[in-house]
């Protein structure tokens, strides 16, 4: 088993965490599938999470967002717990509710207590950030993967986050769907969001993260700024995950 | 046979004929057919998904019950309902024994069970699939149940449709909570059994085939919703 190494996002360090993940371990099914995961999360930019299937990606963005409580361990934030609608979560695989593309994004605006006297203009200009305008009136479980895909990270941005979480937000999209995707998440960092991603993509986490902390069988393994860790893995693993040829 | 026959033809001139005393009876049934589905789904919805989303003790017991329910025998629900407001009974002084009253009291009894077991279900299902969404988008307990209840809606009609169905065929219990007084409490099933044993095959016959083309529809509008729904992709 190789050593955690010590958490090295540089000059991130300076400035105190926004979230901070405090020995935190979950079990399911008699086993920790998150084990002693230690990791101070600053205030601003993009913090891609790597990792083979099964590492535990998933399950660190459902602790972050309190979807699920740790066995043990804490998660801190430092300006107190957010609240539902400061901390949004899109889907590995998007929740759609059976309605039409603008009843989705309108039930998501009714739930975080937009006044129904703004609601349309909102609705409006959540449909233009995703370019969904001709999709609107459609039920938005027969869209594409892709369009499903945006019409969740639209949802996601209805309520202005302050900390967004993507899971695998680009996975089985086509390259435009995917810059379009970008876009949107570079535009929330640039707004102030603090985004944390799941990502296998080599290329999209060198384009949007700052910090990249890999993950393997629950355990953090490294955690450093993108170009270092991409340059020089210090594990094993990373190395060979990089490589594309890690053997679970 | 040619009694047969002539019964046969004597009901479709019934039918054709637009017969008076036949229009009384189906539409009577279809009132407290209908009348018994409303109560049974204004029950049975809210329950099942109390049922299927609440976390109370007792749950799981009560999820059984309500199934177990589902096959209540309708003559069993007809002689609880008689002693509850039969004259000696606890609710004797209202005097409903033997009115359209009674016998909507006897299949809401027989319908809610049906509604709120397929609704449970129905959310259940629904709600292992919406749960982490709605909490992540800090949804209230109240919002929850409301969101899942309209996005379930084809499936919640389908049970409210199977639950007509079987208030609409059901014969045990409207005939001995109703009595089968003729312009009364008479209605389709209650009328078949006593006209086929007085040997009145016409009359018979007539209802029995409207109950079955009614039958029949109520299950093509079953089918067509399932398509439908699953065309919209709301299933
Ligand atoms: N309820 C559960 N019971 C048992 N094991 C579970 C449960 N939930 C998750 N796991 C296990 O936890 C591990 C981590 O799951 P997680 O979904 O976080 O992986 P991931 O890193 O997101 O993988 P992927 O890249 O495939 O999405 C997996 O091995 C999974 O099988
Ligand atoms: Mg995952």
């Amino acid at each position: 088993m190789p050593e955690v190494l010590a958490i090295d996002f540089g000059d991130e360090k300076a400035s105190p965490p926004a979230i901070l993940l405090d020995d935190v371990v979950l079990e399911r099914g008699g086993k920790a599938v998150i084990d002693r995961l230690s990791l101070p999360l600053g205030p601003k930019g993009v913090t891609a999470f790597m990792g083979p299937n099964g590492a535990g990606k998933s399950l660190t963005l459902r602790l972050i967002a309190g979807l699920i409580a740790p066995t043990a361990g804490r998660i801190r934030f430092a300006e107190g717990v957010p609240l539902p609608q400061q901390i949004a979560l899109v889907f590995q695989k998007p929740v759609l509710l059976r309605r039409s593309v603008r009843a989705n994004l309108d039930h998501a605006l009714k739930t975080f207590g937009t006044p129904r006297r703004e609601r349309p203009a909102r609705l409006a200009d959540l449909l233009a950030l995703g370019q969904l305008e001709p999709l609107a009136e459609r039920p938005a479980r027969v869209l594409s993967g892709g369009e499903q895909q945006r019409v969740a990270m639209v949802r996601a941005l209805a309520a202005n986050p302050k900390y967004l979480l993507l899971d695998e937000p680009t996975a089985s999209l086509d390259p435009q769907a995917t810059a379009a995707i970008e876009t949107l998440v570079a535009r929330a960092v640039a707004a102030g969001v603090r985004v944390i991603l799941v990502t296998h993509d080599r290329g999209q986490a060198g384009r949007l993260a700052d910090d990249i902390c890999f993950l393997h069988k629950g355990r953090l393994l490294e955690a450093a700024p993108a170009a270092r860790f991409f340059q020089a893995p210090k594990t094993a693993e990373a190395k060979a995950y990089l490589a594309g040829d890690l053997l679970l | 046979m040619q009694d047969f026959g002539a019964a046969f033809a004597e009901a479709f001139a019934l039918i054709a004929g637009l017969d008076a005393e036949l229009m009384a009876i189906i539409g009577l049934s279809l009132r407290v057919t209908f009348s018994a589905v409303l109560i049974a789904c204004a029950i049975g919805l809210p329950l099942g998904a109390l049922l299927a989303v609440g976390r109370f003790p007792g749950r799981a017991a009560l999820v059984v019950l309500v199934s177990a329910l589902m096959g209540l025998p309708p003559v069993v629900v007809g002689l609880a309902v008689y002693l509850l407001l039969s004259s000696a009974g606890p609710l004797g002084v209202l005097q409903l024994l033997y009115t359209p009253t009674a016998m909507i009291i006897a299949q809401a009894i027989l319908v809610t069970p049906i509604v709120a077991a397929l609704t449970r279900q129905v959310i259940e299902d629904l709600h292992g699939e919406y749960d982490e969404l709605l909490r992540s988008l800090g949804t209230s307990r109240l919002g929850t149940v409301a969101t899942l209840l309209w996005d379930a809606r084809y499936s919640l009609l389908t049970a409210a449709l199977a639950g007509l169905g079987r208030a609409l065929a059901e014969v045990g219990a409207v005939m001995i909570v109703g009595g089968n007084i003729n312009h009364v409490t008479r209605v389709m099933t209650t009328a078949i059994a006593l006209e086929t044993s007085k040997g009145e095959l016409a009359l018979a016959l007539g209802l029995g085939i409207i109950l079955v083309c009614l039958s029949i529809l109520i299950n093509a509008g079953l089918m067509g919703l399932r398509r439908t729904a699953e065309r919209m992709a709301y299933a």
